[in-house]
C-alpha cells in the first residue's frame, strides 16, 4: 500500500515539475519575445530618423547633381527655365526666426519669471495651463487668424507709423521700406513670435523652478530685492536651461510651415525691406510641392527641406544637448 | 539713500515687465479665441456637419473633410500608439541604463520637434512615389510618424514614474520581467499612458503640412484609404486661401471646430494625467 502511495506521489512530483518547466518556458518565451518587440521597437524610432534623412537625400540627388553647391547660395528660382538656387528661402527662414526671437526670448523669459517667482500660488496652475493651451493651438489656426486678422490691422495701423518712423534714419530706412503690405516678413515673423513664445515661457518656468529655494532666500537674507534675486542667482544657475529653452524655440520658428505659408507673401525674391513679401524653405515646399511638374523641380524642393531638415536637426540638437546637461546637474 | 531709491525702482521696473509680459502672453490666446468664436460661430450650423464641401460661392458643409480628418488621425493613433508604447516601455523597462536608450531618447527628442512638412516629404518620397498616387493611408502613415515621439516621450515618463517596489514585490512572486510590466507598471501608469496618446490626437488632428502631399484633398466623401482623402486643415488652407466669401466662413467655421476639439483634448488630457500623478 505505502509502496503504492509513494509511487503515486512521485509520479504527481514529476508531473508538477515537469508542469513547472513548461510554465517557466512559457514565461521566458513570453519574456523573450516582450523584450524582443519593445526593443524593435525602440530601434524602429532610429530607423525613422535614418529614413527620414536618406529619403530625403535620395530625393535630392537629381538637383544636386544639377546645382551642386551653388544651390545653397544663388537666388534665382524659376520653373519655366529649371534653375533653382535656395538662398532666398534660406533667407527668409533665418530672417523670420530672428524677428520671431527677437520677440519671443524676452518676453517668454518675463513669462517664465512670472510664473515662477511672482505668480500668485491659486493662479499659478491656470496660468501655466493657459501657455500651455497657446502652443496646442494648431498652426493653422494661427495662419488664417494672421491673414485675415493680424496682417489687415498691421497694414493699416503698425506698418505705415513704422515706416514714417524709420524714414530718416540711415540703415532702418531700408530695412522698413514700404509699401505696408500688410503680409511679409514682418508678419510672418511675429506671428511665429507669438507660436514660440509658449515653448521659451514654460521651459523658463520649468527651469526656474529648479533653482534650490536655499540659494534664493539666502540671496534675500542679504536683502536682495526680488528682481535681484531674480538677475543675479535664479538666472546665472538657469542658464544653460534657458539657452536650451530657446534653442527649443528657435527649431520650431525654422521648421514651422502652414502659419507663415499664409502670411509671408510667397515671393520667391530676397526682399530688401522687412515689410516685403518674401518666402521660407517650409513655405516654398508647402506652396509648390503638389504643382511642381518635372523632376528637377520636384527634386529641387526635396533638396530645400533637407536643407531645412539639417539646419533644425543641429539647432534641436544643440537645445537638447543644454537641456540634458541641466538634468545631470540637478540629478 | 540714492541707491536705495534706484534699487528699488529698477525692481519695480523689471517686475512690471515681467507681469506685463505674461498679460500680453495671455491676451494673444484670448484675442485668437475670440476672434475663432466671432468669425467662425457665426457659420456653424447642422449644415456644416451634414453636407460635402460646396463648389465656390455654394453654401455646403465639411462633413467629407470632417470624416477624413477622423479616419486619418483615428488610423495614423491606431499605427503610431503602440510603436510608441512598446519603444517607451524598452526605455524605462529594459534598457534604462544602456546606451540604446540614451541614443533613442535624443534622437526621439528631436524627431518630437523636428518640422512636420519634412515628414510628409519623406512619407511623399517612401510611400506616394511608390504607390504612384497620393491616398490617406500616405496620410495616416505620416500622422503617425508624428505620434511617434510623443507617445514614446509621454510613455517612458510615466513608466519611470511608476515606484520600483510595485515591480519588485511583483519580481518577487517569480513572475517574469514581461508580465510585471503589463500587468503592474502598465496598470499603475495607466492614466499617464492614455494622456500621452490624447496628446498625441490633439497634436496631430490640427496638423495640415504632412498631409499637403501625401493625402492631398478630395472635394467629394471617401473612405478609400487608397483614394486622396480630404482633411479638415487641408481644406481650411484651400478654403482660406481662396478669394469666395462663402469658402472662407466655412474655413472660419471649421478652424473653429479644430480649435475647441483640439483645447478641448488637451485639457482632458491634462486633467487626467494630474490625477493620475496626485494618486
Amino acid at each position: 500500500m505505502a509502496d503504492i502511495a509513494v509511487e503515486s506521489g512521485r509520479v504527481a512530483y514529476k508531473d508538477a515539475a515537469a508542469r513547472r518547466a513548461r510554465a517557466l518556458r512559457a514565461f521566458r518565451f513570453r519574456n523573450g519575445s516582450f523584450h524582443g518587440l519593445t526593443l524593435t521597437a525602440a530601434v524602429a524610432v532610429l530607423v525613422i530618423l535614418g529614413g527620414v534623412i536618406l529619403s530625403l537625400i535620395e530625393g535630392s540627388l537629381p538637383a544636386i547633381r544639377a546645382f551642386g553647391f551653388g544651390f545653397l547660395y544663388t537666388s534665382v528660382w524659376n520653373p519655366v527655365t529649371d534653375q533653382y538656387g535656395a538662398l532666398a528661402a534660406i533667407y527668409g527662414t533665418l530672417v523670420t526666426s530672428a524677428i520671431a526671437m527677437f520677440f519671443a526670448v524676452p518676453i517668454g523669459i518675463g513669462i517664465g519669471i512670472f510664473l515662477s517667482e511672482l505668480c500668485p500660488e491659486i493662479l499659478r496652475r491656470p496660468i501655466g495651463i493657459a501657455v500651455e493651451l497657446l502652443a496646442g493651438i494648431p498652426s493653422i489656426i494661427y495662419g488664417i487668424w494672421g491673414l485675415f486678422v493680424f496682417a489687415p490691422f498691421l497694414q493699416r495701423h503698425i506698418q505705415p507709423a513704422l515706416i514714417a518712423a524709420f524714414a530718416k534714419v540711415p540703415v532702418l530706412a531700408s530695412l522698413f521700406a514700404g509699401p505696408p503690405y500688410g503680409i511679409g516678413m514682418l508678419t510672418a515673423g511675429v506671428i511665429l513670435a507669438i507660436m514660440v513664445l509658449p515653448f521659451v515661457a514654460a521651459i523658463s518656468r520649468d527651469v526656474f523652478a529648479t533653482v534650490p529655494a536655499v540659494l534664493k532666500e539666502a540671496g534675500r537674507g542679504i536683502g536682495c530685492t526680488t528682481w535681484e534675486v531674480v538677475r543675479h542667482i535664479v538666472m546665472p544657475y538657469a542658464r544653460a536651461g534657458v539657452v536650451g529653452g530657446i534653442m527649443l524655440g528657435l527649431g520650431r520658428a525654422l521648421g514651422e510651415t502652414m502659419a507663415v505659408t499664409f502670411v509671408i507673401g510667397n515671393a520667391d525674391v530676397i526682399p530688401h525691406s522687412l515689410l516685403a513679401p518674401g518666402t521660407t524653405i517650409s513655405a516654398a515646399i508647402a506652396n509648390e510641392f503638389t504643382e511642381a511638374v518635372g523632376d528637377l523641380y520636384t527634386s529641387a524642393l526635396i533638396e530645400l527641406g533637407l536643407i531645412l531638415f539639417v539646419i533644425t536637426f543641429f539647432v534641436l540638437a544643440i537645445a537638447r544637448f543644454m537641456l540634458m546637461r541641466l538634468e545631470r546637474n540637478v540629478g | 539713500m540714492a541707491v536705495y531709491t534706484s534699487r528699488r525702482r529698477s525692481n519695480a521696473i523689471w517686475l512690471s515687465l515681467c507681469y506685463a509680459s505674461a498679460a500680453f502672453g495671455l491676451g494673444w490666446l484670448v484675442i485668437i479665441l475670440a476672434t475663432l468664436l466671432w468669425r467662425g460661430a457665426g457659420g456653424l450650423s447642422l449644415a456644416v456637419f451634414t453636407q460635402m464641401t460646396p463648389p465656390p460661392d455654394q453654401s455646403g458643409g465639411l462633413l467629407n473633410a470632417i470624416a477624413g480628418s477622423l479616419i486619418m488621425t483615428g488610423l495614423g493613433v491606431a499605427i503610431g500608439t503602440p510603436l510608441g508604447v512598446f519603444a517607451g516601455t524598452y526605455m524605462a523597462e529594459y534598457g534604462r541604463h544602456t546606451k540604446l536608450t540614451f541614443v533613442v531618447r535624443f534622437i526621439n527628442d528631436i524627431l518630437l520637434s523636428a518640422p512636420s512638412i519634412v515628414i510628409g516629404l519623406f512619407v511623399y518620397e517612401v510611400m506616394v512615389t511608390r504607390m504612384g498616387h497620393f491616398s490617406g493611408i500616405a496620410g495616416a502613415v505620416a500622422l503617425a510618424v508624428i505620434v511617434v515621439p510623443v507617445v514614446v516621450r509621454t510613455t517612458e515618463d510615466m513608466l519611470l514614474l511608476v515606484p520600483a517596489p510595485l515591480r519588485e514585490a511583483a519580481s518577487a512572486l517569480g513572475l517574469p520581467r514581461s508580465t510585471v510590466i503589463r500587468k503592474v507598471a502598465y496598470r499603475a501608469a495607466r492614466a499617464g499612458l492614455i494622456t500621452g496618446v490624447l496628446l498625441a490626437v490633439a497634436r496631430v488632428s490640427g496638423e495640415t503640412a504632412p498631409l499637403l502631399f501625401t493625402a492631398l484633398n478630395n472635394q467629394f466623401f471617401s473612405t478609400d484609404l487608397n483614394a486622396p482623402m480630404a482633411s479638415l486643415p487641408a481644406i481650411i488652407f484651400q478654403f482660406a486661401m481662396s478669394p469666395y466669401k462663402a469658402w472662407q466662413s466655412l474655413a472660419w467655421s471649421g478652424a473653429l471646430i479644430i480649435t475647441f476639439a483640439v483645447l478641448a483634448l488637451s485639457i482632458f488630457a491634462r486633467v487626467l494625467g494630474s490625477k493620475g500623478s496626485s494618486r
